[in-house]
C-alpha cells in the first residue's frame, strides 16, 4: 500500500484526515501555498537586505538630513504593527494608485503579492539597518583608518573594508530577522495573497479537517524556518575570517 | 529624559501626515476622525489590554520554561529545549490560529464549567509564543552570570535551587529587563493579530469606520491614525530600553 493510498484509508476508517497528504487537489493548493511562502520571503528577503545597505551606508554620510529621514523610517516602521503597515500599504496606497483595464476588468497597478513585497521588505529592512549599522559601529576605527590612510575614499573603505567586516559581525542578528521576515509573510493572509496559511485555510475549511491540516501546516513552517537557520549558519561559517572575531 | 523629547518632532510629522492625507476637504477628514475616535481608541486600548494579558501569562508560562534549560536532568533540558524551539519558530498568527479553533468554548474542571471566550483564546494563543521568547530570554541571562558564581555560592553549602533563586536570578534579572521589553513590544504589535480571527480590536475598529463612511480617500488618514497611535505607546518604550540596555552596557 502507498502512502496516498494508506492516508486515504486513514482518513476513511480512522477519523484522521489528512488530506493534504491523498487529496491531489489539496496538495496542489498546499504546495503552491508554500511556493508562494517560499517565493515571497526569498524576494522581501533580498530587497530588506538591499534596504538595510543602503540605510547603513546612508548613516555614515554624515548628512545630518540624510541621518534624520532614514532613522524616521526605521522607527516608523519598528514602532508600528507590521499588519497594520500591510493593510496601509494594499488600502490606502493601493487605493490611490489608478488601475488599468485588462480584458475590460480593472486590474490594480500593484496586485496584492506584490504590496506584501514592499511591505514586508520596508518592515525588514527597517531593523536591518539598525542591525548593519550596529555591525558597522563594531568594526574597530582603526580600521578603516588604516584603509583611509592606504589612499581609499571613505566610500570605497566602506565598501570594500567596513561593510564585508560588519557583515560578519551581524551574521546572527540578520538571521534572526530573516526568520522572523518568514514568519511575517504569513501576515499576507489578511490581503488573501495565496501563502502557506492561505491555502491550508481554504483546505481546512473546504475539507472540514481544520486539526490535521493546521498541524502539517505548523510542521511545514518549521520545517522551513529550520532550513533558513541550517543555511545561514552554513553562510556563516562560510563567511568566516580566521583571525577575525568580533 | 531629554531623549523622549527631543523625537516628538516625529509625532509632529505623523499628525501633519494624517491631516495632509485629504487636502481637499480637510475639515470634513477631521471631522470624521472625531467622529469615530472614541471607538478606535477604545479598540486600541483593548489591544493594549490584550498585550498586557498576554504578556503576564507568557512571562508566567515561559519563567519555568527557561529555567528547565538550566537543569541538570537530561530529558527535562530536551523536552524543553523541543518545546521552546517549537512555539518559537512557528508563526504568531498561525498559533494564534491553532489556539482559537482547537481550545474549546469553555472547559470542565472538576464539576466546574468554566467559559473561554475569544479574547482569552487570544490571550492564550499570543502568550504561547512569548513564552517561548521568555524562556529565551531567561536562559541567555541565566548563562551571562560568570560560573564562579555557581561555583562560590555552592561551596557555600547553598543547594543548586538556593544559589538559582538567590544568588543567579537577582543578578540575572538586570540584564534579562531589556530585551524583555523588547519582547513587550514585538507582543503589542503582534495583538492586532486578534482583529484576523474575528476578534474586535483598534484595526476593527478603523475598518469599520472606513466602511461604514463609505469615502475610500478616509482610507489614508483612517490608517495613519492608528500607525500613530501604535507609535505613540510603543516608540516611548523602545527609547526606554535602549537607554537601560545602554545604561547597562557602561557597567
Amino acid at each position: 500500500m502507498d502512502a496516498g493510498a494508506f492516508f486515504r484509508h486513514l482518513a476513511e476508517t480512522g477519523g484522521i484526515n489528512v488530506s493534504v497528504l491523498y487529496d491531489a487537489y489539496d496538495r496542489d493548493r498546499f504546495l503552491h501555498g508554500l511556493w508562494t511562502t517560499t517565493w515571497l520571503s526569498l524576494v522581501a528577503g533580498a530587497l530588506s537586505v538591499l534596504i538595510g545597505l543602503a540605510g547603513a551606508a546612508a548613516l555614515e554620510a554624515r548628512s545630518r538630513m540624510v541621518g534624520a529621514i532614514v532613522r524616521g523610517y526605521v522607527e516608523a516602521f519598528r514602532n508600528t504593527p507590521p499588519l497594520v503597515q500591510l493593510l496601509f500599504f494594499y488600502f490606502a496606497i493601493g487605493g490611490l494608485l489608478p488601475g488599468h483595464a485588462v480584458d475590460g476588468a480593472t486590474v490594480p497597478l500593484v496586485s496584492n503579492t506584490g504590496w506584501a513585497i514592499v511591505s514586508f521588505s520596508l518592515f525588514a529592512g527597517a531593523f536591518n539597518v539598525e542591525i548593519f549599522r550596529s555591525g558597522l559601529e563594531a568594526v574597530p576605527a582603526a580600521t578603516t583608518e588604516a584603509a583611509e590612510a592606504l589612499g581609499y575614499t571613505r566610500v570605497q573603505a566602506l565598501r570594500h573594508v567596513g561593510l564585508p567586516l560588519a557583515l560578519r559581525v551581524c551574521m546572527p542578528a540578520l538571521g534572526n530577522n530573516l526568520v522572523n521576515l518568514v514568519k511575517t509573510t504569513s501576515l499576507a493572509y489578511a490581503i488573501a495573497v495565496p501563502e502557506l496559511l492561505y491555502a491550508a485555510a481554504q483546505i481546512w475549511s473546504e475539507s472540514m479537517n481544520v486539526r490535521e491540516t493546521m498541524t502539517v501546516l505548523l510542521l511545514t513552517y518549521l520545517v522551513l524556518i529550520g532550513l533558513l537557520v541550517w543555511a545561514m549558519e552554513r553562510w556563516e561559517r562560510a563567511l568566516r575570517l580566521p583571525g577575525f572575531s568580533p | 529624559m531629554s531623549v523622549f523629547t527631543r523625537r516628538w518632532p516625529l509625532l509632529l510629522a505623523f499628525a501633519v501626515l494624517v491631516t495632509a492625507a485629504a487636502p481637499d476637504v480637510p475639515g470634513t477628514t477631521l471631522a470624521a476622525l472625531w467622529r469615530w475616535l472614541p471607538l478606535v481608541l477604545t479598540g486600541f486600548l483593548f489591544n493594549l489590554l490584550v498585550g498586557v494579558l498576554a504578556m503576564a501569562l507568557g512571562t508566567l508560562l515561559g519563567l519555568p520554561l527557561g529555567l528547565t534549560q538550566m537543569a541538570a536532568s537530561r530529558p527535562v533540558r530536551g523536552g524543553g529545549w523541543v518545546v521552546i524551539q517549537f512555539l518559537r519558530n512557528a508563526p504568531w498568527l498561525v498559533l494564534l490560529f491553532y489556539v482559537m479553533f482547537l481550545l474549546p468554548f469553555e472547559v470542565h474542571v472538576a464539576g466546574v464549567t468554566i467559559p473561554l471566550p475569544a479574547w482569552a483564546k487570544a490571550v492564550v494563543g499570543l502568550a504561547l509564543p512569548v513564552s517561548a521568547n521568555v524562556a529565551e530570554i531567561v536562559r541567555g541571562g541565566l548563562r551571562s552570570i560568570p560560573v564562579a558564581q555557581w561555583e562560590s555560592a555552592e561551596s557555600l553549602a547553598f543547594s543548586r535551587p538556593q544559589v538559582l533563586l538567590m544568588v543567579i536570578l537577582p543578578q540575572a534579572f538586570r540584564r534579562m529587563l531589556p530585551p524583555w521589553m523588547n519582547l513587550y513590544a514585538i507582543l503589542v504589535m503582534a495583538t492586532t493579530l486578534i482583529s484576523v480571527v474575528g476578534i474586535q480590536d483598534g484595526l476593527t475598529a478603523v475598518r469599520a469606520a472606513v466602511s461604514a463612511e463609505g469615502r475610500p480617500e478616509l482610507m489614508m488618514p483612517f490608517y495613519l491614525l492608528l500607525l500613530a497611535l501604535f507609535f505613540a505607546y510603543s516608540f516611548p518604550v523602545s527609547r526606554l530600553t535602549r537607554h537601560l540596555e545602554r545604561r547597562l552596557r557602561a557597567g
